[in-house]
């Protein structure tokens, strides 16, 4: 990834409805490079529904996400090729080893394969690339879905509880990609731990957006 | 789009060899179904024109029981946000459709076979015969993609598959229907010409208007 890269990632007004009641309104924030920010709030605060709204993967019931690269507005089809997610919702394909997951991946993407392993050996699981992600812990696939966020090498990476099941090692590699990633392009994180909020320089706090005037 | 789209068929092919979620239990329906109709026939001799409706019914089911897996499966095991983190909607819906009308095709080749074999069917006009049943394959995987992506966000997605595709595939039965018969009375590509022409309209119609609004249903 090119570090001179200039990214804006500019949301406006967002607000998500569900069942008649609001999960969230009037967010709105900017983020440029170099850029990290936390969401916290407690639990049903729609932190995860932000963050899968700004990877595009789930849609606002009004507002707007808007992300430019170097000045130039990428239509909302075309967010995936500059977005890197790790979610408690995201699965890979139980059926293919760790290394077929990320090969099939970098072939729907175009990459070449050779960023394969220089990512597996990264996060720790080129020795047991081979094994069927099925028989893989709860911690290894975490580990799995690191490595399928960065193996494009993002401008913006988006963190939902990225922590969760990981050991010692495992949290020390997230806090290394937290670091890398916030000192080259934009980082968020989804969380209700205090160690991972603060990995960001900025908080956005979803118990405040819920009512009118009480934000 | 093309190389997106060849990949993700590419990687449903593979998923689809190793876990045969789809193709068992469609050789098995397919196997079960002509014998149920064998047996329940006995010696009766049916006119062409049955067993023209008898051929396109067993091809509905058939399609209706394997292709829906396409989406539903990615759904079900939450697998959906891979394609949607590494693809855009429409290279998704071309791998799909892609994967869908070749499983669609030898689903179809086998019930044929099967079918020309056990109902001692005589096709008195073979090339206008293929050519129903590869156009009308065409129609029928294109419509069944865009319901299975549809359906593949509801809770009750076995029965709304048959449900909501059959209204939708009734002008394209019909003309199936009219054109094997008259294939199987000896006419010639002339004399089909007018349901080749309803076949080809109605699968652009569907293709066009599936990519206009698929981006919409998956990402809602």
């Amino acid at each position: 990834m090119l570090s001179n890269t200039e990214v804006k990632l500019e949301v406006t007004s967002l607000k998500k409805i569900f069942d008649r009641k609001i999960i969230f309104k009037d967010v709105d924030f900017t983020l440029n490079t170099l850029d990290s920010l936390a969401i916290t709030g407690k639990n049903g605060s729609g932190k995860s529904t932000l963050i899968k709204i700004l990877a595009n993967v789930f849609t606002q019931t009004t507002g707007q996400v808007s992300l430019s690269i170097n000045g130039k507005k990428i239509e909302k089809q075309y967010f995936y090729k500059y977005i890197g997610f790790v979610s408690p919702y995201l699965n890979l394909y139980d059926e293919f080893s760790g290394y077929e997951n990320l090969k099939i991946i970098a072939g729907i993407r175009g990459l070449p394969d050779n960023n394969i392993e220089p990512v597996l050996k990264r996060i720790g699981l080129w020795e047991r690339r081979n094994d069927m992600l099925k028989i893989y812990s709860s911690g290894m696939k975490q580990r799995l879905k690191i490595a399928f966020s960065i193996i494009h090498e993002p401008q913006i990476l988006l963190f939902d509880e990225p922590t969760s099941n990981l050991d010692a090692e495992g949290v020390q590699l997230v806090d290394s990609i937290a670091e890398e990633y916030k000192n080259r392009c934009i980082l968020i994180i989804a969380t209700n731990d205090e160690h991972e909020r603060s990995l960001c320089a900025k908080e956005i706090n979803l118990n405040n957006y819920k009512k009118d005037g009480t934000k | 789009m093309w190389k997106q789209a060849l990949a993700i068929c590419k990687k449903d092919f593979r998923s689809e060899i190793r876990t045969r979620y789809s193709i068992n239990g469609l050789i098995m329906f397919i196997i079960v179904t002509i014998s149920i109709i064998k047996f329940s026939l006995g010696e009766e001799k049916l006119s062409n024109e049955l067993h023209a409706g008898l051929l396109w019914i067993i091809i509905f089911f058939s399609n209706s029981s394997g292709l829906s897996r396409v989406f539903v499966a990615e759904e079900d095991r939450g697998t959906s946000f891979v394609l949607k983190l590494t693809a855009s909607p429409k290279s998704v819906f071309l791998g799909k459709l892609i994967f869908n009308t070749t499983l669609s095709f030898v689903i179809n080749l086998f019930v044929v076979l099967l079918f020309l074999v056990t109902m001692d069917v005589k096709i008195a006009s073979f090339g206008p015969f293929m050519l129903i049943i590869v156009l009308g394959n065409f129609g029928l995987s294109s419509v069944m993609t865009i319901i299975a992506a549809l359906i593949s966000k509801s809770n009750s997605k076995g029965s709304l598959y048959p449900v909501l595709s059959f209204p939708l595939l009734l002008p394209l039965l019909l003309s199936t229907i009219n054109g094997t018969w008259l294939s199987f009375e000896g006419s010639g590509i002339t004399e089909l010409l007018s349901e080749v022409q309803i076949i080809v309209s109605y699968t652009i119609v569907i293709i066009t208007a599936s990519f206009l609004l698929f981006d919409i249903i998956w990402n809602e």
